[in-house]
């Protein structure tokens, strides 16, 4: 199943508590599509998820904003 | 499904970063029961950690009402409290800390006839108490119900502290087996201590019960570790359980609860 979150609107560090959160509720084999800003969201959110065990499948530029796709 | 509103997600932000507790270790902090005997020196900081923490039912056990001279460590009551019974004055600092908590004042001093009644449905239990028979009551107690509890005293400047996971790792009785004659207790004129210190110590108490919820890292389990804040040095013994402990053995000598004898420097404590 595919999931979606916005997180252009938070500042870290909520960016990637939100993502923590998204990536609790959904099931594993999920995808989750974080929809994110350059700098630091790109930076840790992506390290996080893959620290944590998931899956970065991949990083896509639309526009001024960032489309991280994570393998739960 | 999990979920938090925004103002809980913010508020717990920094435990819900951690990998090791996250949004699940999160949840069972909030979906668990700590009792504190004793609201005082230790018992003051464990319970404010606690609250901060969102755990989800706080139980406070004292018998006592704030006299000044507690105010040089026990940090939950203000100097407006003086009177005021303990639990009391806990339960509004707790609750003005965080909303989401539940407490649970026990308005008394543990006893045999009594304890087992208050520790009763709490996940883990955390020592504030000054004086060795009650220190042994709380541990016969807990080894008994199968409750595991963090182990807290401080004197001067000097702390210890174990946490103990009955039958499966050391508990008090295996380790100082009975308490002290008396004139190896302290009189009152020497029961001086630093008030940091006790926010020192009660601070680790809160942090085992927290790593015990959430199951992060490793409880101080099978060891005392113990420090002196004049050189600042901190020591870790390792102990292993006792196979003839009175209480945790295969055959335990104590099988009911008795309450010990030793009289408590009746001063202001
Ligand atoms: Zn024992």
């Amino acid at each position: 199943m595919l999931h979606s979150i916005d997180i252009t609107k938070e500042r870290c560090p909520m960016t990637m508590v939100k993502v923590k959160l998204k990536l609790s509720q959904i099931e594993k084999g999920d995808m989750l599509d974080v929809l994110l800003a350059e700098g630091e969201p790109l930076q840790s959110v992506p390290r996080t998820a893959e620290e944590q065990g998931h899956h970065v499948e991949e990083i896509r530029k639309e526009g001024a904003y960032y489309h991280v796709m994570i393998r739960k | 499904m999990i979920d938090f509103t925004q103002s809980q997600l913010e508020r717990y932000s920094r435990h819900i970063l951690l990998n090791s507790v996250g949004v699940e270790g999160q949840l069972k902090l909030m979906n668990s029961r700590v009792l504190i005997i004793g609201a005082g020196g230790l018992g003051a900081p464990a319970a404010m950690y606690c609250a901060a923490a969102g755990i989800g039912r706080i139980g406070v056990v004292d018998a006592d009402a704030v006299e000044v001279s507690n105010l040089q460590r026990q940090i939950i009551h203000f100097t407006k409290d003086i009177g005021a019974l303990k639990v009391m004055s806990a339960k509004d600092k707790i609750e003005a800390i965080n909303p989401d908590v539940t407490v649970e004042p026990v308005r008394a001093f543990v006893q045999a006839s009594n304890i087992e009644g208050i520790i009763d449905g709490y996940d883990f239990v955390i020592d504030g108490t000054d004086n060795f028979a009650t220190k042994f009551l709380i541990n016969d107690a807990c080894v008994m119900k199968r409750i595991p509890y963090s182990h807290g005293g401080i004197l001067r400047f000097n702390g210890q502290t174990m946490t103990v996971l009955p039958k499966k790792s050391a508990c008090y009785r295996c380790v100082f087996h009975k308490p002290p004659p008396e004139n190896m207790i302290p009189t009152c004129s020497e029961a001086g201590v630093l008030g940091a210190v006790a926010g020192m110590l009660g601070t680790i108490q809160a942090a085992e019960a927290l790593k015990y919820i959430t199951g992060a890292g490793e409880v101080l389990a099978d060891a005392l570790l113990t420090f002196d804040a004049l050189p600042m040095n901190f020591r870790k013994v390792k102990l292993r359980k006792n196979p003839k402990c009175a209480v945790c053995s295969e055959h335990p000598s104590i099988t009911r609860l008795i309450d010990g004898q030793q009289i408590v420097c009746d001063l202001k404590k």
